[in-house]
C-alpha cells in the first residue's frame, strides 16, 4: 500500500524529516507518536504533497506509484486522505457544494459514474448522521463558523464520502472532547477494513484506546526511533519520550 | 501559488471575435455637425437636436475628471468615430427573418439566440449592435401587458411625450463629463415604460455588443415605472479583442415612482485587454435612478471587463421610505483598473440604503471600491449599511477603499464593515486534498466570497455570471 523509504524533507531550508522508513500494508492501522516538533505533522503534510515542504531525499511508494512525483490533487484522487489537525475555513463555499465537487473529481479519476445531485445529497445526509453532524451543516460553508469538534466530524464526513485507500488522521484527537472523540473513532473503525490502510499521528495515547492499532512507531527527530505494538503506546503514556531520547542518539 | 494561479485565472477572452459586416461608419471626430448627423440619421425631433447640442456646448467647456484612482493615457475624442450602423439596418428590418443572418451569427456566437423560441424562456431581448438597435424580441407579449420595451431611437419617434418627460431627468446633459459626451451623441440604448401597477410579466434584457474598430459606442437608457409597476432588467456586453482601446460611456437613467420596484442587473465583459495591458475597453459610465415615496431600486453588477471601469450606479432616495440597494462584484486581473462603487443620496424620511461590494484583485490589477452615502437634513430616520470586502489574489495587484460619508441628519445611522483578505495557502491546499484541481479551487473559493451578490441575481443572469467566475453547485445542490 505505501512503502517510504528514507524520506527526507525540509520546510524553509530547515530539515524535519531525517531518513524516515516505513511500510504499510492494506488493512494496517499505524499510529505514529512522539514528541512536539518530532516531524509528525510534516509527515501528513509531505505525503499529500503540500508545495511548503520540499523533499531532498528518499522515495514514497503508493499503490504501486511514484506518490512524490504526483500533484497534491492526483494524490488525493489516487485515494490518499489526509484529515486535517486545522481544517481551514472557505466562505461562502457551501459544504455540500464543496463535497460534491470532490467526490466528482475523485470518482471520475477512478472511472466510477458521476452520482447525480439527488444521490449525492441522499448519501451525504446518510453520512453526515453517521458522524453525528447536523444536516444544516452541510448548507453552511465549509467549515465556517464550526466549532473544533465539528471541524472535526466534518473532516470524517469528507473522509467517508470519498472512500481513500489511505486515511492519514493529522491529530485529529487534539481540541475534542470525549463524545466528539468518541464519534470520531466509530466513524474510523467503521471505516477499517482489508483494504484500506490508516495512519493516526497523535501525541496522547487516549485516541489509541479508540482506535486500536496494529502499530505503534515513535518519531523522534524526523526518524522512527522505535516501533512495536499497542503496548508501546502505553509504556510511552507511563514513561513520557524522555525515555527514548538515547535511542534518538 | 501565485505563479499558479495567476496563470489560472488567465482565461481567455471568448467573445473577443470580429464581425465582418460591412457598416456604415462615420469618420473619426466629434464636431457639432457631427451631433447633427447623428440627429438627423434617426430623424429626430428639433427639441432633441437642441439638446443633444446643448450637452455637446456643455461637453467642450467640461474637464475630463481625474479624481479616480485610475491611470490611462488620455483618450483623442477626435480620433474616435461616434457612428456605425450594419449596412443592411438602412432598410430596417421588421422581423427577425430580415435580420443580416451574419449578425444573427455573431449573437450565436456569443451564446445569445434571438430567434425566440430558443430564447431563455422568459427574457425578452433588444440587442444593440455598434450604434443601432438590431432586434427586440417578445414585444407582443410585452404590449398587451402595456409594457413598451424598444431602442431609445424608435421611442423617441413613437413616444416622444415620455421621452422628452424624462430624457435627462435622472443625469442632466451637464451632470459631469462622460455624460455630457453621453447627451451629445447617445446612439442607441434600451426604452422601459411600465404602466402604473402593472409588474413586467418577463425578465427585459438588453445586449450590447461594440464590433466596428475605433468607434466608441454611447448608449442611452431610460426605464420609467409608474406607481406600483415592476420590471427587473438585465444588461450583458462583450466586444472584440483589439489593441486599440475603446470608449464606451453609457448612460442610465431609472426612474420609480410611488411604490414602484426596479432591479438592474449588470454582467458587463468587455474586452479587458490583453496580459499586457494592451486594449480593452475604457468603460465610463453614469447609472442613476431615482426612487420616489416607498419606492425601490436594486442595482446588482457583476463587473469582469473592461482595462479601465470608471461606474457608480446610483440611488436618488427622495421619496419618505424609499429604498436603495446596491450589490457588486468587481473582478480585475493583469492590468485592469477598476474605480467602481455607488451614491446612495438619502432625501426622504426613514429611507434606507444596503451596499455590498466585493472586489477581487488579480494579477497586477487595481480595484477600487468608491461609495458616498449622504444623509440630508430631512433624511429623519435614514439608514445605511455598507459591506466592503475585497479578495486579493497573488501578491502584485492592490485593493483599495474610498468610502464618503456625509450625514447632516443626527438622527440617521450608518453602518460600514470593511475586510480585506486573500486566497491563502490552506485553503487551495484543502481543496486540491480533496482532489479538486487549482482551477476548479479558486474559482470555487473566488466564487463562495461572491455569494452574497450573486444571489440577488435573476436565474436567468446567475447561469453568466457563474461562466464568468465559474459555475457554482448552487441552485442544484444544496
Amino acid at each position: 500500500m505505501l512503502s517510504i523509504n528514507n524520506l527526507c524533507a525540509s520546510v524553509e531550508d530547515k530539515d524535519i524529516l531525517k531518513g524516515l522508513s516505513l511500510d504499510i500494508k492494506p488493512g494496517e492501522v499505524h499510529a505514529i507518536m512522539g514528541p512536539n516538533g518530532a516531524g509528525k505533522s510534516t509527515l501528513g503534510s509531505v505525503l499529500a504533497g503540500r508545495e511548503a515542504f520540499s523533499v531532498t531525499d528518499g522515495s514514497v511508494a503508493f499503490a504501486d506509484k511514484d506518490l512524490l512525483e504526483l500533484d497534491v490533487e492526483e494524490r488525493a484522487r489516487e485515494g490518499l486522505f489526509l484529515a486535517f489537525q486545522y481544517p481551514v475555513e472557505i466562505p461562502g463555499v457551501s459544504n455540500m457544494e464543496f463535497l460534491k465537487a470532490s467526490v466528482d473529481a475523485v470518482r471520475k479519476h477512478q472511472g466510477k459514474p458521476e452520482l447525480s445531485s439527488v444521490e449525492f445529497m441522499k448519501l451525504a445526509r446518510e453520512t453526515s448522521k453517521k458522524v453525528k453532524l447536523d444536516q444544516a451543516f452541510l448548507k453552511r460553508g465549509v467549515n465556517e463558523g464550526f466549532s473544533g469538534g465539528e471541524k472535526k466530524r466534518n473532516e470524517i464526513l469528507q473522509m467517508m464520502l470519498l472512500e481513500p485507500k489511505l486515511c492519514i488522521l493529522d491529530e485529529t484527537d487534539s481540541g475534542l472532547d470525549i463524545d466528539a472523540l468518541q464519534t470520531v473513532a466509530d466513524g474510523v473503525n467503521a471505516m477499517r477494513s482489508a483494504e484500506r490502510s490508516f495512519i493516526v499521528v497523535t501525541h496522547y495515547q487516549r485516541l489509541l484506546d479508540y482506535i486500536v492499532p496494529d502499530f505503534v512507531h515513535v518519531l523522534a527527530d524526523g526518524k522512527i526511533v522505535k516501533s512495536g505494538d499497542k503496548s508501546l503506546a502505553k509504556e510511552l503514556e507511563a514513561k513520557g519520550y524522555s525515555w527514548l531520547e538515547g535511542e534518538v542518539a | 501559488m501565485s505563479e499558479q494561479v495567476e496563470h489560472l485565472i488567465r482565461k481567455e477572452y471568448a467573445a473577443g471575435f470580429h464581425t465582418a459586416i460591412d457598416t456604415d461608419t462615420l469618420p473619426p471626430g466629434l464636431n457639432e455637425e457631427v451631433v447633427r448627423f447623428i440627429s438627423a440619421k434617426k430623424n429626430e425631433p428639433e427639441w432633441l437636436l437642441e439638446w443633444r447640442l446643448q450637452a455637446f456646448r456643455a461637453w467642450q467647456e467640461m474637464e475630463e475628471p481625474e479624481w479616480a484612482h485610475v491611470d490611462y493615457p488620455k483618450v483623442d475624442y477626435q480620433a474616435i468615430s461616434y457612428f456605425s450602423s450594419p449596412k443592411s439596418m438602412e432598410d430596417k428590418p421588421k422581423s427577425l427573418d430580415e435580420v443580416d443572418p451574419k449578425l444573427l451569427e455573431t449573437y450565436e456566437k456569443l451564446g445569445i439566440p434571438l430567434h425566440e423560441q430558443e430564447m431563455l424562456a422568459g427574457v425578452a431581448m433588444d440587442v444593440v449592435f455598434d450604434s443601432v438597435s438590431v432586434v427586440t424580441t417578445f414585444r407582443e407579449k410585452l404590449e398587451e401587458a402595456g409594457v413598451l420595451f424598444c431602442s431609445i431611437s424608435e421611442a423617441v419617434e413613437k413616444y416622444p411625450e415620455l421621452v422628452k418627460q424624462h430624457l435627462g431627468s435622472v443625469v442632466p446633459q451637464k451632470d459631469n463629463y462622460f455624460a455630457a459626451l453621453n447627451s451629445a451623441v447617445f446612439s442607441d440604448g434600451s426604452f422601459v415604460y411600465i404602466p402604473k401597477g402593472v409588474r413586467c410579466p418577463m425578465e427585459l434584457s438588453t445586449y450590447f455588443r461594440i464590433n466596428e474598430q475605433n468607434t466608441g459606442q454611447f448608449e442611452r437608457t431610460l426605464i420609467v415605472a409608474e406607481e406600483g409597476a415592476y420590471v427587473s432588467y438585465l444588461e450583458g456586453c462583450t466586444a472584440p479583442m483589439r489593441d486599440e482601446n475603446q470608449l464606451h460611456a453609457a448612460v442610465v437613467e431609472l426612474v420609480a415612482k410611488d411604490n414602484a420596484e426596479i432591479k438592474y442587473s449588470t454582467v458587463q465583459n468587455w474586452y479587458p485587454g490583453d496580459e499586457n495591458g494592451k486594449g480593452g475597453i475604457y468603460n465610463f459610465v453614469t447609472k442613476r435612478g431615482v426612487c420616489h415615496t416607498r419606492a425601490k431600486i436594486s442595482w446588482t453588477q457583476v463587473e469582469t471587463g473592461s482595462a479601465v471601469t470608471w461606474k457608480y450606479p446610483s440611488c436618488v432616495l427622495r421619496g419618505d421610505h424609499s429604498v436603495g440597494e446596491f450589490y457588486s462584484v468587481a473582478l480585475t486581473n493583469n492590468y485592469q483598473q477598476a474605480d467602481t462603487g455607488t451614491k446612495m443620496i438619502h432625501i426622504g424620511k426613514n429611507t434606507r440604503s444596503t451596499i455590498i461590494s466585493k472586489g477581487i484583485s488579480a494579477g497586477k490589477s487595481q480595484n477600487c471600491y468608491r461609495g458616498l452615502v449622504r444623509m440630508n437634513p430631512g433624511a429623519e430616520g435614514a439608514r445605511n449599511y455598507t459591506q466592503c470586502d475585497s479578495l486579493l489574489i497573488g501578491d502584485r495587484c492592490g485593493a483599495h477603499t474610498f468610502p464618503y460619508i456625509e450625514s447632516k441628519n443626527p438622527s440617521a445611522v450608518i453602518e460600514h464593515e470593511a475586510t480585506t483578505s486573500k486566497v491563502s495557502d490552506d485553503q487551495m491546499f484543502l481543496c486540491q486534498q480533496r482532489g479538486l484541481d487549482a482551477e476548479k479551487a479558486v474559482s470555487m473559493i473566488v466564487n463562495g466570497f461572491c455569494r452574497e451578490v450573486f444571489k440577488e441575481l435573476p436565474m436567468e443572469f446567475a447561469v453568466e455570471a457563474g461562466k464568468l467566475l465559474e459555475v457554482s453547485l448552487e441552485g442544484s445542490v444544496g
